[in-house]
């Protein structure tokens, strides 16, 4: 197997407010490998978007801080970046998207203006050439009338454009990583098929290796190579996509993916999984999702689990599954 | 067959375009344009489309809280349109509404007994009494605590906050709700115990829902019978296994389509279409969809196609479907 692009090992990034430290990502270990497509799934609050933020050191500080624990993109080491070194990373290497395209594109410039700039911050080109680049990007993301698009506002954009002007300008330079933090939530279902069309063949054509947030597990099933699932601020489980829809190990994936209704089959009722996420503290106890569980044990009160390898690349971070976790051990 | 609790013919909501000096008219948004259905005593009625196309309008409409431009609205044979506002008051007793947004939707400076005792007040049960017992029943019918109702809305999550929209909408034993997105916002854990309140409820209070959603795939949980909208009017409308079995009209089946599905081992023969859904305020002439419809005629573009009967009560508005 190749050595993955991306690796967070042990991230922690907490946040300091009046309430105390909040541990956002609580000791996340994820990776992602060249030209793959990972699914970081989860509920709000889950630490998912934080984690993506923290990849490029977007997240707000104060309050927020990386308190331990590293991120290797291609074997160097992001969180010790200084600033500098850190705008070569952001947009040339690793690219990001987010859920709301209009609050991440400058509204007082011209969509040309801003990928012109993108690109001209990362490659040396004239701005004639940079235009023609841009222009040569928004057809690639299946812009229609991209010679006049280049020089609209975003507000006179629709949403889904808005979103394709926001990968046009994300792709530009080439990067090996994109990450993209909810992509189509703000979007109707046929825009949605369509911006995940236009991912899927970037990921495809190009080997980009795109590191999708999603709380969507409909979209998840279709993207992703591999899935990890997160609960607050913590990988509970990770495999492959097959792994995690047809054989989840962990209680909390299994009724998470029984509680989604299906358009292929008809149930009279939906699961669901009682109570509501845990609020985050510094002093928590055991596993985070003992009290919503439905096969907790007294020592799931005590003590957290490990993530552990169950069977090859499908790992699981539950006492159920102690037994290997003590031969692992 | 029940009757039908609610008859809409030919609703219409147009906001006008006003532009320049003198606030002239300009045009109008054609946010509903004259659709047409019923809804029958017990059931859960479907309203599906993408944003823009006019299905929260139709929602608020019918409760009149914007005035319809034109059309009839029945409510149990009585003809509501026509009301003053105050018959019109009295009237929402039996039509309640439970809103997307559990964040704005309840006043921040009340507590949850406020929230839920003011209906009561409005509606004249002076009994303080009386509005005790009924609050207390109703917090815990859906599900939350009398310990709960000293709080403020902000002291909630969003699942807990929807559970207090619905208990409001409850107070007066309403037997119509529009629930306008009410899952929307939640989470995936949180929303299925929130529909599963829903039809709980249902059950118990034999209510009648009209479900305005995007989610096609909840619409085909909670639904019996659904309306799929483009562009301010009705497309198609059938029972729910007909519609997600056979759709007929080319946007439902784009829309069924392109739902994805939590399972990787669907492989879906997807069609997806191109382009934007137009602006209503300048909706295509003859079929709305016509300009993004693979199967588009030259029909489509100069005649409006009716909502027709396709057989067994499915209906579609779709040249394809009108000859034959």
């Amino acid at each position: 197997m190749d050595k993955p692009i991306l690796e967070i090992k042990d991230l922690r990034t907490h946040f300091f407010t009046e309430r105390g430290e909040i541990p956002a990502v609580d000791g996340v270990d994820l990776h992602v490998n060249p030209g793959e497509v990972l699914g970081v799934v989860g509920e709000s609050g889950c630490g998912k978007s934080v984690t993506s933020l923290s990849v490029l050191k977007l997240v707000p500080s104060p309050p927020g801080k990386i308190v331990s624990g590293s991120i290797l993109f291609q074997g160097q080491d992001i969180t010790a970046m200084n600033e500098r070194e850190m705008c070569k990373i952001r947009g040339n290497c690793i690219s990001m998207i987010f859920q709301e395209p209009m609050t991440s594109l400058n509204p007082l410039f011209t969509v040309g203006h801003q990928i012109v700039e993108t690109i001209r911050e990362h490659r040396k080109m004239s701005k004639k050439e940079a235009r023609a680049l841009a222009l040569e990007m928004l057809k690639k993301v299946g812009i229609a009338r991209a010679e006049s698009i280049i020089d609209e506002y975003p507000h006179q954009l629709s949403g889904g454009m808005r979103q394709r002007v926001m990968i046009a300008m994300s792709i530009t330079c080439n990067p090996d990583v994109l990450i993209a933090d909810e992509p189509t939530t703000a979007l109707d279902v046929t825009i949605q098929a369509q911006i995940l069309d236009l991912i899927r063949r970037l990921n495809e054509e190009r080997g980009m290796a795109v590191m999708m947030i999603t709380h969507d597990l409909g979209v998840v099933a279709e993207m992703c190579h591999r899935v990890a699932v997160m609960y607050a601020g913590k990988v509970v489980e990770e495999g492959s996509v097959r792994d995690i829809f047809k054989r989840p190990l962990h209680p909390y994936t299994q009724g998470l993916i029984q509680s989604v209704p299906r358009m292929n089959e008809t149930r009279a009722r939906l699961y669901s999984i009682p109570g509501n996420v845990p609020i985050l503290s510094k002093n928590m106890q055991g596993c985070r999702f003992a009290d919503r569980c439905p096969s907790v044990m007294p020592k799931c009160l005590e003590a957290l689990p490990n993530l552990v390898e169950q069977e090859s690349g499908h790992r699981c971070r539950c006492w159920l599954h102690e037994n290997r976790q003590e031969d692992a051990v | 067959m029940s009757e039908p609790l609610l008859e809409v013919e030919h609703l219409k909501k147009y906001f006008p375009i006003r532009k320049g000096l003198w606030n002239k008219t300009v045009g109008h948004v054609k946010a509903v344009d004259d659709i047409s259905f019923s809804v029958r005593r017990g059931e859960t009625f479907g309203l599906v489309g993408e944003s823009g196309c006019g299905k929260s309008t139709t929602g608020r409409s019918i409760l009149r809280l914007i005035e319809p431009s034109g059309g009839k609205v029945r409510f149990e044979g009585r003809e509501i349109t026509e009301l003053s506002s105050e018959e019109m008051r009295k009237q929402r007793r039996d039509m309640q509404i439970v809103f997307q947004d559990p964040f704005s939707s309840l006043d921040p400076r009340h507590s949850v007994q406020r929230i839920l005792e003011e209906p009561l007040i409005v509606h004249g049960i002076s009994n303080r009494k009386e509005r005790q017992q009924r609050i207390a029943k109703l917090i815990e019918v859906v599900g939350l605590t009398p310990t709960h109702l000293h709080r403020y809305p902000h002291q909630f999550s969003g699942g807990q906050r929807q559970r207090i929209g619905i208990a409001r909408a409850l107070a007066l034993q309403p037997k119509l709700i529009v629930a306008d997105e009410p899952v929307s916002a939640l989470d995936v854990s949180i929303q299925s115990q929130v529909i599963n309140l829903l039809q709980d409820l249902q059950a118990e209070f034999k209510l009648t829902y009209i479900f305005i959603a995007h989610d096609l795939s909840v619409v085909k949980h909670i639904c019996d019978r659904v309306a799929v909208m483009y562009l301010g009017r009705i497309v198609e409308i059938a029972d729910k296994q007909l519609l997600y079995d056979t759709p007929q009209h080319p946007y439902t089946q784009a829309l069924l389509s392109a739902v994805p599905e939590p399972d990787p081992d669907v492989k879906k023969e997807r069609i997806i279409l191109q382009g934007e859904v137009p602006s209503p305020a300048n909706a295509p002439v003859g079929c709305a969809f016509h300009t993004r419809c693979p199967k588009a005629m030259k029909i489509c573009s100069e005649v409006r196609p009716q909502l027709l009967d396709t057989g067994g009560g499915h209906l579609t508005a779709c040249h394809l479907y009108a000859t034959s």
